[in-house]
């Protein structure tokens, strides 16, 4: 339902300050890691440019700091800032890569299971029930897995990116098939679908172009929940070792590299990208919590 | 009784395709023969094991066959460990067990309380507080939660143990770490870790139910009556929150399981989720399916038991309308 956007649109928006603030903080990081080789102050994954002197370097503000490092150094001497926002771009990118084939999958399973019903309607939810039975995370794990177990370890690591969107995504498209199945039967059976019928539209178009649209509000919230979990399955992936590679690091794979130093005393490694991660997912949580809350005038 | 033989039914198909993918993953990823002997093993020997293992029969025939050995408990050797893999399981299972348990009655002690409290108090400061707090609960990835415990408890105070699993006694038959002190202290981190995101999530769905059913007519006309709030919010509107609850319980326990994988590597903890993980960097497919199927088994056991569950508490399922 992307009607055109109430009236109280913004009334309800600036009542939030916590949304705008969030909304505010995930334009920034898309921005900010979007254009990561802008605003980085280093190339913290070019050799060239590193130097194993820099190494440990603590933030800023703490004694023994090098003004040049602001939120320090690791123990290769990347630059811990920059290295955030080359992984926040890989997490992002994951993130709405992998949502966005959840939502192409499971719009295409719901609208044809609602929309016919009977037989496609029992096959297809039955599938979409057993995967439900499992914790996404897990799919996505055993899917990496399994992957990682069938090619050449060179093609897996060099495909990495690619292959954890399909990962995530393939674990996520339950939910949205589900939702969009109940609006699509609903909808079915309204009257301006039965007027389409009676002028002789084709099917496809009736669903493309008339169902859809009317549709659309539950998945966008549902789509904003999805981008907080697949950025946090993602960063878990990579924690785990399944993900990104390390000449690539995502942020959770930062936090991974950066946990292995926790006993010498070494937190900024891990506490600032940690930081960054968490507010990221609870920016897209808090937007989406509006979001739904907006569209669901039962709650106001 | 219809519908729970309904569901016993239903539960039966859901299990024999999740062995169904077991299977296939089991047969098709990596070549079973290769993984077995090493690349100098001549071709006519290769052949004679491929038809002694059973591979060159009929598809369907090597499915059945895994079927009826899986539910004899043979899942096969891993090929990692060159041991049975459903004795590896049983080894590892108690530890897994043991935290799932533990953060699950946590999270269930401090959640349903919560829940109601700010389902009722919904504009109070402490509800308020408590609320904001599970918004970072549903939100923190529970490993950089781990980390930063560790950070704070094991690096910073230095109170807790950072990982493994502390002593293990048999107390009454059972052998678990949860009866010494030293136990205890190495499964109280993972513990919260495991607890926490199931609180946030159980926590808001209560507090979701209470809300909705508390606007109510039959609790407007309950408090019409004059009944006393602890009555109204206790036996009358809790009762009817509790159906969805037990569901999202139900799904819950085997999101524990998997999430389980994850505080056993922060905490190194000896259960199967570092089995899995261990099985996934060795490429150990019969120890990866079989895991599979395991999941599988907890999800559509404790499905069933949600259903039992459902017919106890909702008479409009007991009296045949389904």
């Amino acid at each position: 339902m992307l009607e055109r956007i109430r009236s109280d649109f913004w009334y309800e928006l600036l009542n939030s300050p916590v949304t705008i603030i969030s909304a505010v903080i995930i334009v920034l990081m898309i921005i900010g890691c979007t254009f990561a080789p802008v605003f980085a102050p280093h190339t913290p994954f070019d050799p060239a440019t590193i130097s194993i002197m820099d190494n440990n370097m603590p933030p800023a503000w703490q004694d023994g700091a090098d003004p040049r490092f602001l939120l320090g150094t690791d123990l290769q001497g990347r630059d811990v800032l920059s290295a955030m926002l080359y992984g926040g771009r890989i997490s992002l990118l994951v993130g709405i890569g992998a949502v966005a084939l959840s939502v192409v999958i499971g719009m295409t399973v719901g609208l044809l299971a609602g929309y016919f019903g009977g037989m496609t309607d029992a096959v297809l939810m039955r599938v979409a029930e057993i995967q439900f039975a499992f914790p996404p995370i897990l799919i996505a794990l055993l899917f990496n897995g399994i992957l990682k177990a069938s090619l050449p370890a060179d093609v897996f690591a060099q495909a990495a990116v690619p292959i954890m969107i399909l990962a995530i995504g393939l674990a996520g498209w339950v939910q949205f098939a589900r939702i969009v199945r109940a609006s699509a039967m609903v909808q079915r059976g309204q009257d301006y679908v039965t007027a389409c019928h009676a002028i002789g539209l084709p099917t496809a178009t009736i669903i493309l172009r008339h169902i859809t649209p009317n549709i659309l509000g539950p998945v966008l919230v549902l789509a904003m929940l999805q981008i907080a979990v697949a950025i946090v399955t993602e960063a878990t992936l990579s924690f785990l070792g399944l993900g990104t590679p390390l000449t690539e690091p995502s942020l959770g794979a930062l936090i991974q590299i950066g946990s292995q130093y926790l006993f010498s005393g070494i937190w900024w490694v891990v506490i600032f990208p940690g930081i960054m991660l968490l507010v990221m997912v609870v920016a897209f949580n808090l937007v989406a919590d509006w979001v739904r809350d907006y569209l669901n005038p039962r709650l106001r | 009784m219809y519908f729970l033989l309904a569901r016993l039914l239903q539960a039966t198909v859901v299990m024999l395709c999740v062995a169904l993918v077991g299977f296939l993953v089991f047969q098709f990823v990596g070549d079973p023969v290769l993984s077995l002997v090493g690349q100098e093993t001549s071709v006519e020997d290769r052949e004679a094991l491929r038809e002694s293992l059973g591979l060159n029969d009929p598809i369907l025939v090597q499915y059945a066959r895994y079927v009826v050995n899986a539910l004899q408990g043979d899942f096969g050797i891993s090929y990692s460990f060159n041991r049975d893999v459903s004795e590896m399981i049983a080894d590892r299972l108690p530890a897994t067990i043991e935290l799932v348990m533990l953060s699950g009655v946590l999270s269930l002690i401090l959640a349903i309380p919560a829940g109601i409290y700010t389902g009722i108090r919904r504009k109070g400061g402490v509800a308020q507080t408590i609320m904001a707090l599970s918004v970072i609960g549903v939100s923190i990835p529970s490993f950089l939660l781990g980390i930063l415990l560790i950070l704070v408890f094991s690096v910073w105070l230095n109170w807790l143990p950072s990982f493994g699993r502390g002593d293990v006694v048999t107390v009454l038959g059972v052998r678990s770490s949860l009866f010494t002190w030293d136990g205890l202290s190495h499964a109280l981190m993972p513990a919260a870790v495991l607890c926490l995101f199931q609180l946030g999530v159980i926590l808001r769905l209560i507090r979701a139910e209470m809300l909705e059913v508390l606007r109510t007519d039959y609790i407007r006309f309950a408090w019409a009556r004059g009944l006393p709030g602890q009555r109204i919010y206790f036996r009358h509107a809790l009762k009817n929150t509790l159906v969805p609850v037990v569901t999202a319980i139900g799904l819950q326990l085997s999101s524990l399981f998997a999430f389980s994988i994850i505080t056993e590597r922060v905490f190194q903890w000896p259960g199967m989720g570092s089995l899995l993980l261990h099985a996934i960097g060795q490429s150990d497919i019969p120890l990866l399916a079989a895991y599979l199927i395991f999941v599988g088994l907890v999800f559509t056991i404790s499905n069933l038991v949600v259903d039992a569950v459902y017919v106890l508490i909702d008479p409009r399922i007991r009296h045949g309308a389904h």
